[in-house]
């Protein structure tokens, strides 16, 4: 890295304007930017409901089923539908940024998007469907 | 010699705890917080739970899906709060505080998933 240059005395000030608190409110493109940022506040909730079930899973079945209670919680399944949405938002964009951060080329000819992104969203379902049998079936 | 960055790592976990929530917490999130909770589906037994919980595997994979996506969320909200809130000169702090909660909450779940 090159050394910053010095400021004369006779040197402009930069033009820097003020931005607005509320910036990603002023065009959808900058408020979903926001809400997938905000997606990960919903990850980071449901892995410590994942932490209260191991912990209720290793205290016994009286904790277990305590635990179940609160999963009825009216609350809590309100919190557990609003984090589904925002994470199937994180799911979505994140596998529709695969093409952008992977490019594969064939030939000289780059890949087209949704033969990149399509199999993240097959090894899903494929990946759900085999959670849910091993959960509900094992 | 150049001073190392940890930036590097943070986006590693970043990017790898992003693959996981989009993986796996969707289902996890349809299983226990709605179809069991309302009926939908027939939940396992405590008993049964616990037995696949204890495999080891189950133990590994219970712990790629609590650590990788908190630290996701670290780098996330950080970079949430710094930009879009413009708290630039709160870096530090936010920093510690997001990074240290997913690194005690790793510690947690190995600490949970070890003695399960």
């Amino acid at each position: 890295m090159k050394q910053k240059p010095a400021y004369t005395e006779f040197q402009p000030r930069l033009y820097r304007p003020r931005i607005s608190f509320y910036w990603w409110l002023e065009r959808w493109h900058y408020l979903k930017f926001m809400l997938r940022e905000l997606s990960s506040v919903f990850v980071a909730y449901f892995v410590v409901i994942t932490l209260l079930q191991i912990r209720a899973l290793a205290q016994g079945p009286e904790a277990y089923q305590a635990f179940q209670t609160l999963m009825a919680a009216p609350l809590i399944v309100i919190l557990n539908v609003v984090s589904l949405l925002f994470v199937l938002f994180h799911t979505i964009t994140w596998f529709n940024l695969t093409p952008s951060a992977m490019v594969v080329r064939i030939k000289g000819k780059r890949l087209p998007d949704v033969l990149i992104a399509g199999p993240n969203y097959v090894a899903w379902v494929v990946i759900s469907a085999l959670i849910a049998w091993i959960v509900i079936g094992g | 010699m150049a001073k190392r960055s940890w930036v590097p790592l943070f986006w590693t976990l970043f990017s790898a705890g992003g693959v996981v929530a989009a993986f796996l917490i969707p289902i996890h999130i349809v299983l226990f917080g709605l179809a069991f909770p309302f009926g939908w589906l027939q939940p396992p037994t405590y008993e049964k739970l616990l037995a696949l919980a204890k495999l080891p595997l189950a133990r590994l994979y219970l712990f790629v899906f609590c650590s990788l996506p908190l630290f996701h969320w670290a780098h996330r909200f950080r970079y949430t709060l710094h930009d879009g809130l413009q708290a630039k000169h709160l870096d530090t702090l936010i920093a510690t505080c997001t990074y240290g909660s997913a690194i005690v909450g790793t510690v947690a779940a190995g600490y949970l998933l070890w003695n399960l």
